[in-house]
């Protein structure tokens, strides 16, 4: 009975397939290569190498630094006109709230801007910092000084950089969240309200 | 035979690490040229099988349902933009997507695409190509990119060329079929 067996294999056929296309895009909730990452890392928060970092003022420090503190990071470069330059929006925005409207109780958000080109110097980082209205303390902008110590960050954050063959990046970003343990927690999209940052950086830091 | 060794050939050549390197480089030679090649190749392959392993196939592939199943799930994971830049970065992954089209998308495909009759191509043909242009016109139009490992204009190009291919291959099937029709209204009864 060829029916017979054609309907049981087309039954195997559909659960084999849709299990693995299950688990491809997990739980159809990853299409893209990002959406994945963000899925990955809220559900295992991921160490962040330690990796020597030189901000807008030449003072050299590193994430471990901030020690337990909430830390949302971005990864830009200075001469960015698109995408970047609407994450360092946000981080305005947020910063502006941050600042005006109280953090009702809790640490208030750091905010580290890491710089992927290695063109930015921190005279370059600090002109950027001016742009943003940012204080250069619970905003920072950094570079990492070595390139190979700077590769290791991204893989560490799935950040992946290509130069467009016309002196500019094209790169995923988003804004990142730090744990109490100094771990990558949760990535948020860039329009994300402000308010929904503060909250959900509380949310992973108890 | 010569099909087995053509598809053979044809999985070969594109493993080449020169053949992979410039075929992925860009998304539209990895979407349109390698993936439908590696697919190609399996079909070549199982067209050539011998007659007594293909009616053992066809026990379990009555009117090529399980045996087109086959092929739309495989060749659909093979559209995630999850998936171009995943075998990228990965060589298991990579492995798989040339094992997986050969073997679990061209194949099925050639040994059941004539029995699905009519009826069954149509089917398949009228959900595919509407879904190809989709994505195609998504790719190119939406201000979204959707590979981290690609550049947005050639997720632009990819689009636009996904976009033009259905198109194209709804022209021509449109064509075929008004052809037929007027030879067989032409015919003398």
């Amino acid at each position: 009975m060829p029916w017979l067996r054609t309907a049981a294999a087309s039954l195997v056929v559909c659960v084999v397939g849709g299990a693995l296309l299950w688990r491809g895009t997990d739980g159809f909730r990853a299409l893209t290569s990002e959406q994945a990452r963000r899925v990955s890392i809220a559900r295992n928060p991921r160490a962040v190498p330690v990796v020597a970092l030189e901000d807008q003022d030449g003072t050299a420090f590193t994430l471990a630094a901030y020690g337990g503190e909430p830390v949302a990071l971005e990864f830009i470069y200075t001469q960015c006109v698109s995408v970047c330059a609407m994450l360092s929006e946000e981080f305005r925005r947020i910063d502006r709230a941050e600042r005006l409207n109280g953090t009702a109780g809790r640490e208030r958000l750091n905010l580290v801007s890491i710089s992927f080109d290695p063109r930015d110097t921190p005279i370059r980082l600090r002109e950027y910092a001016a742009r943003y209205g940012a204080d250069g303390r619970h905003w920072r902008f950094a570079r990492v000084r070595d390139t190979r110590e700077l590769a290791k960050l991204l893989r560490a954050f799935d950040i992946v950089v290509i130069p467009d063959g016309r002196g500019d990046y094209q790169h995923n970003a988003a804004i990142h969240l730090l744990d109490t343990g100094g771990r990558l927690a949760r990535v948020l999209d860039i329009n994300v309200d402000p308010g929904e940052v503060a909250r959900t950086a509380a949310s992973t830091w108890r | 035979m010569m099909g087995g060794v053509a598809g053979a050939l044809i999985v070969a050549l594109l493993a080449l690490p020169a053949s992979r390197e410039a075929l992925e480089r860009l998304m539209i030679t990895h979407m349109l040229v390698q993936i439908p090649l590696l697919a190609v190749a399996g079909g070549l392959a199982a067209a050539a099988l011998p007659d007594n392993w293909k009616a053992r196939i066809a026990a379990w592939n009555d009117r090529g349902i399980s045996g087109i199943l086959m092929t739309l799930i495989v060749s659909s994971w093979w559209m995630v933009p999850r998936a171009l830049d995943w075998v990228l970065v990965s060589p298991v992954m990579e492995t798989v997507k040339f094992v997986s089209l050969p073997l679990f998308a061209g194949a099925p495909l050639a040994l059941s695409w004539r029995k699905l009759g009519g009826l069954g191509r149509g089917f398949v043909i009228a959900n595919v190509l509407p879904m190809w242009a989709v994505v195609g016109w998504l790719y190119a139009a939406a201000p979204v990119r959707v590979c981290n490992f690609y550049l947005v204009e050639q997720q632009v190009v990819a689009g636009i060329g996904l976009l033009t291919a259905s198109l194209a291959l709804a022209l021509a099937l449109g064509g075929r079929a008004l052809l037929l029709t007027s030879a067989q209204l032409a015919e003398p009864h």
